[in-house]
């Protein structure tokens, strides 16, 4: 019950904080303005986030090199799904820039369009890596492989959870007529980035964990 | 520092109908204000200090016999592990680094408050989930593994408290990431257009340089936990080696942040005794640009040198060397300081308030406990003292002897502008003499103890050992007697204390410009900065004896 509860207030902590300096839009009420930091925050965020990543790369790459057979027999990846569903999420980077683009012409219809269509492919996204789970054949106690394999993906299944939670959250704040503009979508933008970061980490376990264990 | 002759127009607190001044439950609420969430940070860690500082004292009680005959020796494996950590995450670094650097850079910057307030109100109140569930983890043992949590030791005794233990470092770990990403942009984007960056006070760059090594550092152990908790919960082997795991990997991870975290731990210091020593000089600092510029330098190369813990691990030859030198290397700009305070005190007018005492004491011991550093640095002396209480001595001098007397130099220094209240001198002396005798008397035995070769944690021990125990043990009870002066000061001068002014050291950052204790929102109207926040005595003779009160 700890344990869950030491997960969800982290979780929670670090959703929130998504959440409060992506959506919220309307002032701090008991603090004097000051120029809009969210964007510069949350890529210092980021910054940090990635080496929370490396932290997990760095202990892929250190068993990786002490072990005699890698990976293990039994344990070969599979190629053809998340072959697919790395096809999609990088293409659904491009996808959700058309929609800050659209943003960026005053034009909200547009940018709701492509950011659902960002959702849709990010659902896919995580679908497809349940779906690899499911066949994979092993399980995250096999060896050290799947130990690895399994909480790699995980965390960044998870990331990729959140991200899909902000840009619904973006969908949802944009039925309000003139919440978001060409002038006012810093939410818009901050879901944008976070859908970024986790793409190139994404290309960076793929390449890690997929291609080169080939 | 300041006139207000061309006030920037802003809103100010009385615009928008914010009370005048907090009550005292605002400082038990999720108040966004930066100076409610200092002070919160502070009285949180001084209550944690407390606890950690009593289970000390009843470890060294045990230690006064070589045998194990007070404690039952897994309650001081307990008391061990959770003194460690309690004085590390949630005493030294939330005092540092969240209770003076909230309440102090957005008043050093000219900023009404944080980049995020919010976030910052979040990253607070994270800490004390995390003290509680430590302190809860007793109720099952308690973890056994000591602070580092080394595997396979941590994956064999006391699972639900070791889990209860990686947690809380998680939640802590959040806290600290979530406000060094407060600090950096507050630093970075918040400061008054009229401050040049060579007049940010030294302070704010000890801040960002602790930030930016707390933002890049702790999510790396974060990482390293959460494969901990799962090797320990979820049959994973990422540190079993019978099942493909390694435990060196552990070490990697964890030193990664832990060595930077003694930086985490030293910069913000630092940083408080930049402030301290020329204000009570009546000097402009020694070298600005360096020390502004070795805090950054300690960041980057805190960075390259955390194998020099792990020499006794089966490290190849190659890796003691560049780890030896990057170590030394880190020497420099930390010796880049010292001196520069050093010339700072030269042919200074000093005052020797509390606050200063506690400045030359850091000096002293922070001089000795880095010289013991540098010898434990280097591989070929670290393989015969590792694990011994050298260590501890060292880490104790740098840690006690550096980081506790900073936090108290700055205590006493901004006490009249936390609480517009003076400390009283007399107590605060009393204070510093029975913490310098007691911090002496406790660790400097210590160095002997490790050459002769008592192993640290250890709750029974060779009988040869006894006569230095002996003393060590009379030390850390003159330190326990220590802190009773200071807490009873602390209480009774926040009620009853006398008034303070505006500027009573007579000081020139921008914190002073403002009432004592400050109001909500800092300034009715901004301050303009007119000359750098160390020029005491240099441009102007007079401007040392002027109090610049705007």
């Amino acid at each position: 019950m700890l344990l869950c509860f030491g997960f969800i207030s982290t979780l929670l902590s670090n959703c929130h904080m998504q959440e409060d300096s992506t959506f919220n839009s309307s002032e701090v009420i008991s603090h004097a303005e000051h120029p809009d930091f969210r964007v510069f925050g949350l890529l210092t965020f980021l910054v940090s986030e990635s080496l929370m990543f490396a932290g997990f790369f760095a202990t892929y790459l250190f068993l990786r090199e002490t072990a005699k057979i890698w990976p293990p027999e039994g344990t070969e990846v599979e190629l053809l799904v998340p072959t697919i569903n790395t096809v999609i999420l990088v293409s659904s980077s491009f996808v959700i820039h058309w929609g800050d683009t659209a943003i960026k012409k005053n034009n909200v219809a547009a940018m709701r369009l492509w950011y659902a269509i960002t959702a849709v492919m990010g659902t896919i996204f995580l679908a497809g890596q349940i779906y690899e789970y499911l066949t994979l054949g092993y399980g995250l106690t096999t060896n050290v492989f799947a130990n690895c394999f399994y909480l790699m993906t995980g965390f960044h299944g998870l990331h990729v959870f959140v991200g899909l939670l902000l840009i619904l959250g973006v969908l949802w704040r944009s039925r309000r007529l003139g919440h978001y503009s060409a002038t006012k979508h810093t939410g818009i933008t901050m879901a944008e980035i976070y859908w970024h970061f986790v793409d190139i980490i994404w290309i960076v376990l793929f390449t890690l964990l997929y291609v080169l264990t080939r | 520092m300041t006139q207000l002759e061309t006030p920037q127009v802003t809103d100010s607190a009385t615009d928008r109908n914010l009370p005048k001044v907090w009550k005292w439950y605002d400082y038990f609420t999720f108040n966004t204000d930066h100076k409610v969430i200092g002070i919160q940070y502070l009285v949180t860690a001084f209550a944690f200090y407390l606890i950690g500082g009593l289970m000390a004292v009843a470890m060294r009680a045990e230690l006064y016999t070589p045998d194990a005959d007070l404690l039952d020796p897994n309650f001081y494996n307990a008391l061990m592990t959770n003194h460690g950590t309690l004085m590390i995450f949630l005493w030294i670094v939330p005092a540092a680094i969240g209770g003076f650097g909230n309440f102090l850079v957005p008043l050093l910057i000219g900023a009404r408050d944080m980049a995020f307030p919010k976030l910052n109100a979040i990253a607070f109140w994270l800490n004390p989930p995390a003290g509680a569930l430590l302190l809860a983890s007793f109720l099952f043992g308690g973890a056994q593994s000591g602070w580092t949590a080394y595997p396979p030791l941590s994956l064999t005794t006391a699972n639900t408290a070791q889990s209860m233990w990686i947690l809380s470092i998680v939640l802590v770990g959040t806290s600290s990431i979530l406000g060094a990403l407060n600090f950096v942009v507050t630093i970075l984007k918040m400061k008054v257009p009229s401050m040049k960056w060579t007049q940010l006070p030294l302070f704010c760059w000890a801040i960002l340089a602790t930030s930016v090594l707390a933002l890049l550092s702790t999510p790396v152990l974060a990482a390293g936990l959460v494969l901990l908790l799962f090797d320990i919960n979820f049959g994973t082997s990422f540190f079993k080696p019978d099942a493909g795991g390694n435990v060196v990997l552990y070490q990697h991870l964890f030193w990664f942040y832990s060595h930077p975290a003694v930086y985490l731990m030293i910069l913000p210091i630092f940083g408080i005794m930049s402030e301290v020593i020329p204000v009570h000089a009546r000097k402009p600092i020694f070298g600005y640009k360096a020390i502004a510029y070795s805090s950054l330098a300690i960041c980057i190369v805190g960075l390259f040198v955390w194998v020099h813990h792990m020499f006794t691990s089966g490290t190849p030859a190659w890796m003691r060397m560049f780890f030896t030198i990057s170590t030394l290397i880190v020497a420099v700009p930390t010796g880049v300081k010292i001196f520069g305070w050093v010339a700072t005190l030269w042919g200074g007018k000093i005052r020797f308030t509390s606050a200063m005492l506690f400045a030359i004491g850091l000096l002293s011991m922070f001089v000795v406990g880095g010289l013991g550093g540098v010898t434990l640095g280097t591989a070929p002396f670290d393989l015969h003292v590792h694990d011994t209480y050298y260590v501890v001595g060292h880490f104790h001098y740098v840690l006690f002897g550096g980081s506790v007397f900073g936090i108290y130099a700055g205590i006493y220094h901004w006490f009249p502008k936390i609480t517009g209240r003076m400390m009283s001198e007399m107590w605060g002396k009393i204070h510093f003499a029975l913490t310098f005798i007691g911090t002496h008397l406790t660790f400097l035995p210590m160095h002997l103890l490790g050459l002769q070769g008592m192993p640290r944690r250890v709750a029974m021990y060779d009988p040869q050992f006894a006569p230095i125990n002996h003393l060590c043990t009379f030390g850390a009870i003159v330190l326990g007697i220590s802190a009773i002066p200071f807490f009873l000061n602390a209480v009774w001068s926040w009620h009853y204390g006398v008034k303070a002014s505006d500027n009573p050291w007579d000081a020139l950052t921008l914190e002073w410009t403002t009432s004592s204790p400050p109001p909500i929102e800092n300034w009715v109207e901004l301050p303009v900065v007119t000359c750098g926040p160390y020029d005491y005595g240099s441009r102007d003779r007079n401007i040392a004896e002027i109090p610049q009160t705007a």
